[in-house]
């Protein structure tokens, strides 16, 4: 079994919008590779390459083992893909859809049935799966999306945003389901996301895209482990001695951002240094009416690659274009 | 030709679940019938009119009309499937350009059958005569039919070429201007301004429309049903080429 292999891709648009500018990655089968980026950075742009469905400017990517440029249909035929806002008719039903789904992909009634339902209980769509898709909730939706996805048994599933606009339950049952494919059916996925929480939890590796660009990639923790140190906030029980607190914290590291009533600072320890400034303070009979122990978060990787926080950096970035020769999405 | 079967019974399926692409179809055109064949039923009495039954005369254009509701369905259809990424989803099986074109297609013709057959029963009940009779009727259908597939093509070619539904119903107006500019209310050698009858008669929509008037108002015309079946294929085909040629553009699957 292979993975995805990405060398120097380039995809430009009309009027040379560089909406992928030179990614290289690898995905190891069985992995879970979350792409991290804001609206616009180029994420579903690399779906659409590596999925075959729009050719790349320049640059080389195999996916299963086959080339996404001259080996299109081989590509297809191992891969399953969810692409942004579930894209569904809401005058059919669940199983109709897994029926179509099933028929394109060239089995016989007996597999389409036997799948069909074995996919729709998987994803808890059993009992609606008779009902017009028009009549399903966001999360249903998607998850019909992804037992589509899986209907003729691809070893890499692309999912490009699965879960945005989901409430926090409907999200971690697709967390779950996920996770469960790549440990127990050895499917590799590859999946954008602009949550950080969604790759940090569900990720084995994370890219983080910016501009077409990827400027880190790790796992979760050695990303966040990169940027080291926890901050400590606190706010003091008499605000009259903010003062004092600030000097005992600065013996602790640099000062860091902080509420307005609270001071905080980054700790050049942060194994012993947490023990230590509490015993400080102790000494200096400071007390403390809260103390928050910041860990660092892909944000913060963010922040430090891009000079900009994940979240709202889409409104800066250049909007990602309509594919002008590929199927318009929404 | 499964992938095709396939395409064509989600597009049957879609359309008879959505009463409102049928019943404009059937009820509008019947409408005008009813309206023209009460109103301007004095046309017959114009020296050199080809009927005395002005019902007759009329019905054809009803199935004109038909066709080119159906043929509005159709891209709309297309066009929704591109906006809602439905297409991207069809693109990534084996399924090939073909069938998503005559699949498509599918829906528009049951449509336009369905159509075609209701104006047929309604009009002789109405007092139309058909003049070909029963052999004519199913004759009558074929053509109706073949009209809607070429109308058909260039409403799959507008949604591949623009995408947006909004501009294929935007279509509408388009060939409705085209249907008036035929011989589609008036025989050619009754219209007496001379630009008109010259459009008219480059107007391709005038042999279609006299296509189907000769069956019903005067028996079978070999040459009226040569230039109808001939136009309507060529419609056809011209449509369906460049709708071919618009999905290998709007398709850069590898």
């Amino acid at each position: 079994m292979q993975g995805i292999v990405v060398d120097g891709l380039v995809r430009v648009f009309k009027g040379g919008i560089r909406a992928v500018d030179g990614i290289d990655l690898e995905v190891a089968p069985g992995e879970i590779y979350g792409f991290l980026g804001p609206n616009g950075a180029g994420k579903s742009t690399t779906v659409l390459v590596l999925t075959t469905l729009l050719p790349p400017t320049a640059g080389r990517a195999t996916v299963a083992g086959f080339d996404v440029a001259s080996q299109g249909p081989q590509v297809r035929a191992r891969i399953g893909a969810a692409l942004q806002e579930a894209a569904l008719d809401q005058f059919l039903t669940g199983r109709e859809h897994m029926e179509l789904q099933g028929g394109l992909h060239g089995l016989s009634k007996a597999e389409r049935r036997a799948r069909g339902d074995e996919l729709l209980a998987r994803m808890g769509l059993s009992e609606a799966a008779d009902r017009k898709v028009g009549g399903y909730s966001g999360g249903m939706k998607r998850r019909l999306d992804l037992a589509l996805a899986l209907v003729h048994g691809p070893s890499i599933l692309f999912l490009d945003e699965p879960t945005t606009g989901l409430d926090p339950q409907s999200r971690s049952a697709l967390w779950e389901e996920v996770a469960r494919l790549a440990a127990d059916e050895g499917v590799t996925v590859f999946l954008t996301t602009q949550y950080l929480e969604e790759a940090d939890v569900l990720a084995d590796r994370v890219g983080i895209i910016d501009r077409g660009r990827l400027v880190a990639e790790g796992t979760p923790e050695a990303l966040k482990a990169e940027m080291g140190r926890s901050t400590v906030e606190i706010v003091p029980a008499e605000p009259e001695r903010r003062g004092a607190f600030a000097q005992v914290l600065a013996r602790f590291g640099e000062p860091a951002a902080a509420a307005p009533k609270a001071v905080a600072v980054m700790l050049d320890d942060p194994t012993d240094g947490l023990a230590e400034l509490i015993r400080a303070l102790d000494a200096e009979g400071l007390k403390a009416a809260t103390l928050e122990v910041h860990q660092p978060t892909l944000d913060d990787v963010f922040l430090q690659k891009t000079g900009r926080h994940l979240e709202g950096a889409s409104a800066e970035a250049v909007a990602e274009p309509e594919p002008e020769a590929a199927v318009a999405r929404r | 030709m499964t992938q095709i079967g396939w395409i064509a019974a989600r597009s049957v399926r879609r359309t008879l679940r959505q009463p409102a692409l049928i019943v404009p179809t059937i009820v509008f055109p019947l409408f005008l019938l009813a309206v023209n064949a009460s109103g301007l039923s004095a046309a017959t009495k114009l020296p050199g009119f080809p009927t005395d039954n002005y019902l007759s005369f009329a019905l054809s254009v009803s199935f004109m009309q038909g066709a080119l509701f159906a043929a509005t369905t159709a891209g709309a259809e297309l066009a929704t499937d591109i906006e809602t990424g439905f297409l991207n989803r069809l693109s990534l099986t084996p399924l090939r350009g073909v069938a998503i074109l005559v699949g498509q297609l599918a829906g528009a013709v049951l449509v336009s059958l369905l159509a075609s057959l209701v104006y047929l029963a309604v009009g002789l009940v109405a007092g139309a005569r058909l003049e070909s009779g029963v052999p004519g009727a199913v004759v009558v259908l074929a053509l109706a039919v073949l009209i809607g597939v070429g109308f058909g093509g260039i409403g799959l070619l507008m949604a591949l070429r623009t995408g947006s539904a909004e501009a294929v119903q935007g279509l509408f107006p388009l060939m409705f201007v085209l249907f008036f500019l035929s011989s589609l209310n008036l025989p050619r050698n009754l219209i007496e301004t001379d630009w008109f009858r010259a459009v008219a008669t480059y107007n391709p929509v005038s042999y279609l429309v006299e296509g189907i008037r000769s069956l019903v108002i005067s028996g079978w015309d070999g040459e009226a049903l040569a230039l109808g079946f001939g136009m309507a294929t060529g419609i056809a085909v011209l449509a369906f080429a460049g709708a071919a040629r618009a999905l290998r553009t709007r398709l850069t699957r590898t």
